[in-house]
């Protein structure tokens, strides 16, 4: 029963980091309309600033943190001005898939020039060992708790800005009809960038996170959990915000526990088989709306 | 001897609203019977009921003596009603002449495997085939343009691509919805004499929804007017539109 | 006979594939390819055929997959099982490899089938991640099992086993199957290129090919016009995954080692094939090859800059799709009358009026 409650709670930490992700990737394809297969690689981007400022230049962790949310914040804003923008309205929605697939590959080779294929690691930004239960015998990671508050605290901020700002009502309105929204007055092209700065710097707050619980830093560490956050987030119905978080929850919990139950080796077959049997179940995920074609 | 096309009490409810309510029509064979109405008022609706876009909550649909009520869409079509769109919905990126070989698609066959591999039945049928099609877009002033893309014709062609497509399905009652949107009043006349000939050629059964009252008056032999999803008046053209109850209603 | 417009486009690719390996065959009599390129050649077809197969959704049917991959490995690991399994029955090689093709193609085309019954209801980006989830399935899968039978007959486990006696392991977890005949020459795989040309150009000009077209244009009309779209849409993904899976064989006999790797197999082989096509002109067969060609030697050719090159492949990627597909670069193009890179359209049996 413990090993089981270690393992969950391994899982609800993992689910977390897939949440994050999620909650950028959700919001960028719900005003972007596209599957940015770069994601994943801003988040190995992020780790990599994280790694300089605290092991090469020494810097603060929490400190190291704010300048990768920064560094990938403006990579965000970039690649969506110089690689995406220019495609909106392209005959062919491939286009902006390809050309994200381009970034991706751009990012990996820039850091594999950079850093070199060799892992890197760091000390978790986490410094606090974290808690025993029941005698010791039930043992929580500082940072498997850390992770758990943070997903929960940026959920509730981000859900925050979305209802209560201008700028948040904004994106709702952009990922709902971009026409209508210009008609409104709202700046669709401003609008587009805040949400990839915003997923961006997520993004980086994710790769810190993940590296300290998997201190095994390569130049394709993000392209799995970038997928799997994908997976995470259409599973709970892309474009919803607590769709993102229930669906990268679920994703960690179930990886976790086949992990331990029934095949290393199995467990993303596992994963993967859940979001086709819930697509199957409701093609538009767990909380997402079902739109028909009009006629 | 029974009509062409008989609806008893067809309804429909989009969550609530009733948008389409006991509506009760009769086409006999060989007419030219036109659907009008307000914006709104349901006729779109009424077409997507009649090929199987939407269940009707209640109501039957005969054509001749075959119940199709609930048929799905490619049923309904090979049974015999053929459509157009309000929006066009050509197969833009295909040329005009393989957008009528679509429409032919249940009338000349021949399996998958002779297409690939070549056998004589393909060369055959699809000689047939295109024979077929260019005397369909001849009618329609269209066999000079039989290699371009759909897309790349000028609007009042693809509203007569539309209707070539839709009559190369071989059906016995042909629905059009708004053919002269959009058109220019030269454009519209040249229009009212196609669908007259399409039915006096092809001994064809029409029923068109239009909001352009000269071409209604102008061609349809009879009406019915919809109104929020019922009908308000219906029978020959003359009565119809010096009904004070539409006039009221529609012609304001 | 009189051959159409599109007949003869279709009879070019044939020959520009024709062409290609004579003076493949040439250069090499004349001793200048290295041992390096000719390497190259076997890859460059099967990519190539994966890359005409996957065109047919992506281009012909008008749905995303990145799921290809998946199939290139079922085709792989069957065959390969077969060719292992019958090794030293005393077939002939010929016969052997003709039978390893034909279960890679029929294996694929039957998990296409039922992978195709449950996602075409799908659209866009849901089929995308679903058929990209598929393939994943079917790569952890084949990773994980071990096959192998000995005196007690056959055994599947999903952790190694031991044999009792006189036994072989088939598949052996993630060190997949060793000892494949390496059949596939570049003969061979150019011969099975221009079949599987042959086999989709054909299907796209045909009666089934237009209405598959019909569906991806305009999915409503098609319906109307009485076409069954589940039935052609079934048709296409079969189809394209039946392909995908020949080309899954000529890969499993190319080298006699064959793991079912991300490398090899994962989602990233999906994304590169649909790289190739997207390149190459969505729905056009032959930009396909052309782009598979070029995207396929291009690294190789940069190989002298070393670290450099998949970097420049990169840029160069995202440069080509900005200036095929930009709206602004297409409005640029057309006020100068310059051509795109590679072909950026379907050309299809339509001239272009505007």
């Amino acid at each position: 029963m413990l090993n089981f409650l270690t393992y969950f709670v391994n899982g609800i930490s993992l689910g977390s980091i897939y949440a994050i992700i999620a909650l950028g990737y959700t919001m960028v394809y719900g005003i972007a309309k596209m599957l940015n297969f770069a994601h994943g690689d801003v988040i190995m981007i992020g780790s990599y600033i994280i790694y300089t400022s605290m092991v090469t230049w020494g810097l603060d962790p929490l400190l190291s943190i704010v300048i990768a949310a920064a560094g990938c914040t403006v990579l965000g804003i970039v690649t969506e001005k110089v690689a995406y923008k220019p495609l909106r309205g392209a005959a062919s929605s491939l286009a902006v898939l390809i050309t994200a697939i381009g970034v991706s590959y751009l990012l990996q080779n820039l850091a594999l020039l950079i850093f070199t294929a060799n892992p890197k690691s760091f000390s978790s930004v986490v410094s606090w060992d974290g808690i025993s239960l029941a005698g010791g015998e039930l043992k929580i990671q500082g940072v498997t708790i850390i992770t758990i508050i943070t997903s929960l605290i940026v959920l509730l901020a981000l859900q925050t800005f979305i209802k209560k700002t201008k700028q948040g009502q904004a994106m709702v309105a952009v990922s709902e009809d971009k026409g209508a929204a210009a008609l409104m007055g709202i700046n669709v092209n401003k609008t587009i960038s805040l949400t990839f700065a915003i997923g961006s710097g997520l993004a980086a707050i994710a790769g810190a996170l993940l590296c300290s619980a998997y201190p095994n830093l390569t130049p394709y560490t993000g392209a799995m959990p970038g997928i799997k956050a994908f997976v995470a987030a259409v599973l709970g119905g892309i474009g919803s915000i607590p769709g993102a978080m229930i669906g990268g929850l679920l994703l960690g919990i179930i990886e976790s526990l086949s992990k331990r139950y029934i095949s290393t080796q199995l467990s993303d077959a596992i994963v993967f088989s859940i979001l086709i049997i819930v697509l199957l179940v409701r093609p538009t995920g767990l909380l997402g709306k079902k739109v028909q074609e009009k006629v | 001897m029974c009509a062409m096309l008989s609806v008893n009490n067809l309804s429909i409810s989009f969550g609530g609203l009733r948008a389409v309510d006991d509506f009760n029509i009769e086409i006999e064979k060989g007419e030219l019977y036109g659907l009008i109405g307000p914006n709104g008022a349901g006729k779109t609706t009424v077409f997507n009921l009649l090929t199987g876009v939407y269940r009707p909550d209640e109501g039957r649909i005969f054509l001749e003596d075959r119940n199709i009520t609930g048929l799905d869409t490619v049923e309904i079509n090979k049974a015999g009603i053929a459509r157009t769109f309000q929006n066009i919905r050509l197969f833009k990126d295909l040329s005009v002449l393989d957008n009528v070989k679509i429409g032919l698609h249940n009338i000349f066959t021949y399996p998958t495997i002779s297409g690939i591999l070549r056998l004589s039945s393909y060369f055959r049928i699809e000689k047939e085939m295109d024979e077929r099609a260019l005397e369909l877009l001849k009618v329609f002033d269209l066999e000079k343009e039989k290699d371009s893309f759909a897309k790349n014709l000028p609007y009042g062609k693809q509203r007569k691509l539309e209707i070539a497509r839709a009559l190369a399905t071989g059906p016995k009652l042909l629905l059009l919805d708004e053919p002269a949107a959009g058109m220019n009043p030269n454009e519209t006349g040249e229009l009212m004499d196609t669908i007259r000939f399409v039915r006096d050629e092809f001994d064809m059964t029409i029923l068109l929804i239009e909001h352009d009252m000269k071409l209604v008056s102008g061609i349809c032999e009879k009406l019915s007017v919809l109104n929020f999803g019922s009908v308000l008046s219906r029978g020959k053209t003359s009565e119809v539109l010096n009904d004070p109850e539409v006039i009221a209603a529609y012609l304001g | 006979m009189k051959f159409t417009k599109q007949t003869k486009r279709d009879l070019y690719t044939c020959v520009m594939v024709i062409l290609f390996y004579v003076v493949i065959q040439v250069l090499d009599k004349a001793g200048v390819l290295s041992f390096h390129i000719k390497g190259l050649l076997v890859p460059l077809c099967y990519y190539s055929i994966a890359a005409v197969a996957l065109n047919l959704v992506v281009g012909i049917l008008g749905d995303l997959s990145l799921g290809h991959a998946g199939f290139m490995c079922v085709g792989a690991f069957s065959a390969s099982l077969f060719s292992v399994a019958v090794k030293e029955s005393g077939m002939p090689a010929g016969l052997r490899f003709l039978t390893a093709l034909i279960i890679g193609t029929l294996m694929a085309a039957l998990f296409g089938f039922l992978i195709g019954i449950p996602v075409l209801r799908l659209n866009g980006d849901y089929l995308a991640i679903v058929t990209l989830a598929f393939g994943e399935i079917i790569k952890n899968f084949l990773a994980a099992v071990y096959l192998g039978y000995d005196e007690e007959g056959l055994h599947v486990a999903f952790k190694s086993f031991q044999l009792k006696g006189e036994g072989k392991m088939l598949i052996n977890g993630a060190m997949g199957i060793q000892g494949t005949p390496t059949d596939s020459t570049f003969t061979i795989s150019i011969v099975i290129l221009l079949l599987a040309l042959f086999a989709i150009q054909n299907l796209v000009n045909s009666r089934a090919g237009r209405a598959i077209m019909a569906i991806r244009d305009n999915r409503i009309a098609a319906e109307a016009v009485g076409i069954n779209i589940t039935k052609y849409k079934m048709l296409a993904f079969t189809v394209s995954a039946a392909i995908a899976g020949t080309a899954g064989v000529l890969f499993s006999h190319n080298t006699s080692t064959l793991t079912a790797s991300s490398t090899y197999f994962g989602y990233n082989v999906s994304i590169l094939i649909l790289v190739y096509v997207v390149l190459g002109g969505i729905g056009n067969i032959r930009g396909s090859i052309i782009a598979t060609a070029i995207l396929y030697i291009l690294p190789e050719l940069l190989r002298g800059l070393n670290s450099y090159r998949m970097l420049i492949y990169s840029i160069v990627l995202i440069v080509i799709m900005l200036i095929n597909w930009a709206p602004a670069a297409i409005a640029f193009r057309e006020r100068y009358g310059i051509r795109a890179f590679i072909g950026r359209k379907r050309e299809n049996s339509g001239k272009e009026v505007s």
